[in-house]
């Protein structure tokens, strides 16, 4: 059984005041994660991210296409007792205190009111938020709802995590504690699904990513494939080279860069390697490093985005020809 | 069913923590306290106008806590998207409006019970003395009561479906209206359009009818409420919440939470 | 509504339940209410004016709104007491005159509210409250908030003429009456003849012809309508009975019907009241009205 599954989900918006057109902002998305696995949803703002997330949540209606969680129709409600989802800039109740919330949350799944409090404790520890478990929520700072956020996304112990943007307004140190969290949890075999539009965060931490954009998936697949398919070039890094070497180098195709006694020259092909170092060490040159350069994920996204970017574009610019605005 | 409790109490908790609150049940109770000032200054009627501003007092701050926190409490959900983790958790959205509706009910009879103990402290100040006839006004606060479950429930039923601010709005408009039916309905009958009669008419019995309620002055002097209007009174407030709770599940289960 | 899969039996049944709530209990609504208004009473629901203190300074409260409230309470009056039939009124007068009081103290120049009042306080029972003492202190109070509106003057010597039969009083405040800017000629006219004669069929005609022609709602039109008509009555059955004194004095016996008068040529056909009804011969051989007319002449008395 696939964690999530969804099938041409497509949701339209009616906008204009008077003539009501509808306007497209997911457009036929087929995903599905598999259990256990961390997927992250991909995409510049406005991509649609948050609307799949929270149509998968019911928060709103698809106007087309199915989705399943957990094998569960969407307007199951059972479905929800073995999910948590922390929503995008999250917002709790300002006269409540920490512990007060989380035993709120709790007695939502029905929890024992021991039970509620026993994991209340658990989760405040694992967030980093004991200390506060007492402090009405008007006071905690937006990491800490942050956490707490996940901690009540966690009260019933689910099986299926869903995370908006849940790096979004941490400083470095909150961000790399949500990255452990995140991996932790993946480690107890659970499944996790976050949107992000931060790239290293995905790059670190996802198994798999589909990456949206102007409501269209763009790419799908494991992050190894999608960027093992790019390893395009390899930079060997030599100290005190003699000029005409990295002349010769050059000749490769790649650029070469020199800092102080170092220079960096990138040969663009994976056949020329072998040859290349062979000319190195026939020279005596000293080697410092060699590797192999991956294409990031953001290369990656960009092409794919501006790709997008153009092609819609250019479909704006033929509908405004057609002399419909 | 314990979901729909979880939330009522969660609502009464977040009520009573509610600054507004307290500046309405203080206002109330300064309101009583004037009663008996004004009681002094006016020879052989004292007790009747302790009667009649304590209850008016407790009616009008009841209603004015009702439209607040009843729109607070839910468009304040709405906006504010606490309630995306509270529908992303097994909740039923008609369990959510229930639950809300519980909770403010609740809110609306602790406050009203403190503020009738208030009521009897001035009159037992007044009196000097408190027997079984003074039971009467138990029942007109009674129909405050009920007067206030159907001024919630249209709260609830106009957060629905507009902002905080005309939800307030409306609200107050229809608690004023539902006093004048009677004169409205009559309006019609001498309105030579047959259309109107027919539109007044319709608008009498779909419109709460509040001045079905309103027993305060009569009570000040003494009249008493027949067995019968209090099972016909009980059973209309019951009968227009649910319509009110009934519409505002069927607006809500629609809504789309962007 | 979603077109994700609905697994349809689970998601449509609360909202049928709902549906089905709300037009059940909307229905249901209907006859309550109605139930509701006949345990309360249509009167009760303003009775409590009853138990607004005079004196108490009424504006305070309105907090500006006097001219609103005073409105409101008007429209009551003319709600519960101006019908067109007037037996729905019968017994609940003694909420018009608190009514009256409050309206005018919120509106000092609501003069309908005065003139109305006169009428349907002074009027006997069961058309008005049969109570001219209330009518007179509320036109003495409409005096000294409007002196020159000359009508509350003629509304007031109409309550001493008509009701109390006080003519020398009557004469005097029609006098009063007709120095007010704008008064009608008449009005001093009026005055000397009512000193003068007293209280007799054509005055009153007079005054009530003019309330008829001057009234500003149905209620008080169809009242003078009324007076009128007894009037007219009165004035008839005295002629028919002046006929049938000729009658006796030129057959010997009294007359048992018209028939008998329509043979000696002294009138033709079965007279009938204002409002279409014969008139009857009574056992006592005088002119009463028939069984079914609506002429009240106790109005006159």
């Amino acid at each position: 059984m696939l964690a999530i599954e969804t099938t041409n989900l497509t949701k339209d918006y009616s906008v204009g005041f008077w003539r009501k057109r509808p306007k497209r902002v997911l457009d036929g998305l087929s995903i599905h994660v598999e259990k256990g696995e961390v997927f992250g949803l991909l995409g510049p703002n406005g991509a649609g991210k948050s609307t799949t997330l929270k149509i998968l949540m019911r928060l709103i209606f698809p106007t087309a296409g199915a989705a399943r969680i957990l094998g569960k129709e969407l307007d199951d409600v059972s479905a929800h007792e073995r999910i948590g989802f922390l929503p995008e800039n999250p917002y709790f109740y300002d006269n409540l205190s920490a512990a007060e919330f989380l035993n709120y949350a709790g007695a939502l799944f029905n929890l024992p009111r021991a039970e509620r409090r026993r994991r209340a404790d658990r989760l405040l520890e694992q967030v980093g938020l004991s200390n506060a478990s007492n402090i009405q929520l008007r006071k905690f700072s937006k990491g800490m709802v942050q956490r707490l956020g996940i901690a009540q996304a966690l009260i019933n112990d689910p099986e299926l995590i869903f995370l908006d943007e849940p790096m979004s307004g941490l400083d470095p140190l909150g961000r790399r504690e949500v990255r452990d969290l995140i991996l932790g949890l993946k480690e107890t075999g659970k499944t996790v699904f976050f949107s992000t539009h931060i790239l290293a965060d995905a790059e670190m931490l996802c198994d798999r990513v589909a990456i949206l954009n102007l409501g269209r998936m763009q790419g799908c697949g494991e992050l190894k494939e999608m960027l093992g398919m790019g390893i395009h070039s390899t930079e060997i890094v030599l100290e005190s080279p003699r000029q005409e070497l990295v002349d010769q180098l050059k000749s490769y195709g790649g650029y070469s860069v020199r800092t102080g006694e170092r220079v960096r020259v990138e040969i663009p092909h994976e056949g020329d390697v072998a040859a290349v170092l062979g000319k190195v060490l026939q020279t005596g040159a000293k080697i410092v490093s060699v590797n192999p350069v991956k294409m990031s994920l953001e290369d990656y996204f960009l092409a794919k985005v501006a790709r997008g970017n153009r092609k819609s574009a250019g479909k704006e610019l033929v509908a405004e020809a057609k002399g419909g605005r | 069913m314990n979901r729909v409790i979880t939330i009522a109490l969660h609502t009464f908790k977040e009520a009573v923590r509610d600054k507004v609150l307290y500046n309405l049940i203080v206002f109330a109770f300064l309101m009583i306290a004037c009663s008996i000032l004004f009681s002094s200054i006016s020879v052989g009627i004292q007790q009747i106008i302790v009667i009649d501003l304590g209850l008016s007092s407790i009616s009008v701050f009841g209603v004015l806590m009702a439209i607040f926190i009843g729109i607070g409490l839910v468009s304040k959900e709405i906006e504010r998207r606490t309630i995306f983790h509270i529908l992303a958790k097994p909740v039923r959205r008609l369990e959510f409006i229930v639950g809300k509706y519980l909770g403010l009910v609740l809110t609306l009879v602790i406050n009203t019970a403190i503020m009738t103990v208030g009521f009897y402290l001035a009159l037992f100040y007044q009196t000097r003395h408190l027997g079984a006839e003074d039971l009467g006004p138990l029942a007109t606060i009674y129909f405050i009561l009920l007067q206030l479950a159907i001024v919630v429930a249209l709260a609830i039923f106009f957060s629905c479906i507009s902002t905080p601010i005309l939800s307030a709005v409306f609200t107050f408009c229809v608690y004023v209206i539902g006093h004048f039916l009677s004169e409205m309905r009559w309006l019609g009958t001498t309105l030579h359009s047959g259309v109107m009669k027919w539109v007044t008419a319709a608008l009498y019995y779909l419109l709460p009818n509040l001045s079905d309620f309103d027993f305060i002055t009569r009570t000040a002097h003494g009249e008493k409420i027949s067995g019968t209007l209090l099972v016909s009174n009980s059973l209309y407030a019951l009968l227009y919440v649910t319509v009110l709770i009934s519409a505002s599940i069927l607006i809500f289960e629609e809504r789309e939470f962007k | 509504m979603s077109a994700a899969g609905l697994s349809s039996a689970r998601r449509v049944s609360p909202k049928h339940i709902c549906w089905g709530l709300l037009v059940l209990c909307l229905a249901a609504l209907f006859p309550l209410q109605s139930q509701i208004d006949r345990d309360i009473g249509i009167y009760a629901r303003i009775s409590d004016v009853l138990y607004v203190p005079p004196g108490t300074n009424l504006k305070l409260l309105c907090l500006g709104n006097e001219g609103l409230v005073a409105d409101v309470y008007w429209t009551r009056v003319v709600q519960y007491f101006g019908r067109e039939h007037m037996e729905g009124a019968r017994g609940e007068f003694r909420l018009l005159a608190p009514l009256l009081r409050i309206t005018t103290e919120l509106d000092p120049q609501l003069l309908i509210a005065y003139r109305f009042g006169a009428i349907f306080l002074m009027t006997k029972q069961p058309v008005g409250a049969g109570d001219p003492q209330a009518a007179l202190q509320l036109l003495r109070r409409g005096i000294v908030a409007n002196p020159n509106y000359w009508r509350l003057w003629q509304d007031l010597g109409f309550v001493y003429y008509w009701e109390l039969h006080d003519y020398k009083m009557a004469a005097k405040i029609f006098a009063m009456g007709s120095r007010q800017p704008g008064a009608d000629y008449w009005m001093k006219a009026l005055a000397g003849t009512v000193a003068a004669k007293g209280g007799d069929l054509q005055t009153s005609r007079l005054l009530w012809s003019e309330i008829y022609r001057h009234a500003e709602n149905d209620a008080i039109r169809n009242t003078a309508e009324y007076h009128l008509a007894a009037l007219t009555a009165k004035e008839q059955i005295d002629q028919l009975n002046g006929l049938l004194e000729i009658y006796k004095r030129k057959a010997g016996h009294e007359a048992h019907s018209f028939r008998e008068l329509n043979a000696l040529g002294l009138m033709s056909g079965v007279p009938v009241d204002p409002s279409g009804v014969p008139y009857v011969i009574g056992a006592d051989g005088c002119i009463a009205l028939g069984k079914r007319s609506p002429i009240n002449l106790r109005l006159l008395q």
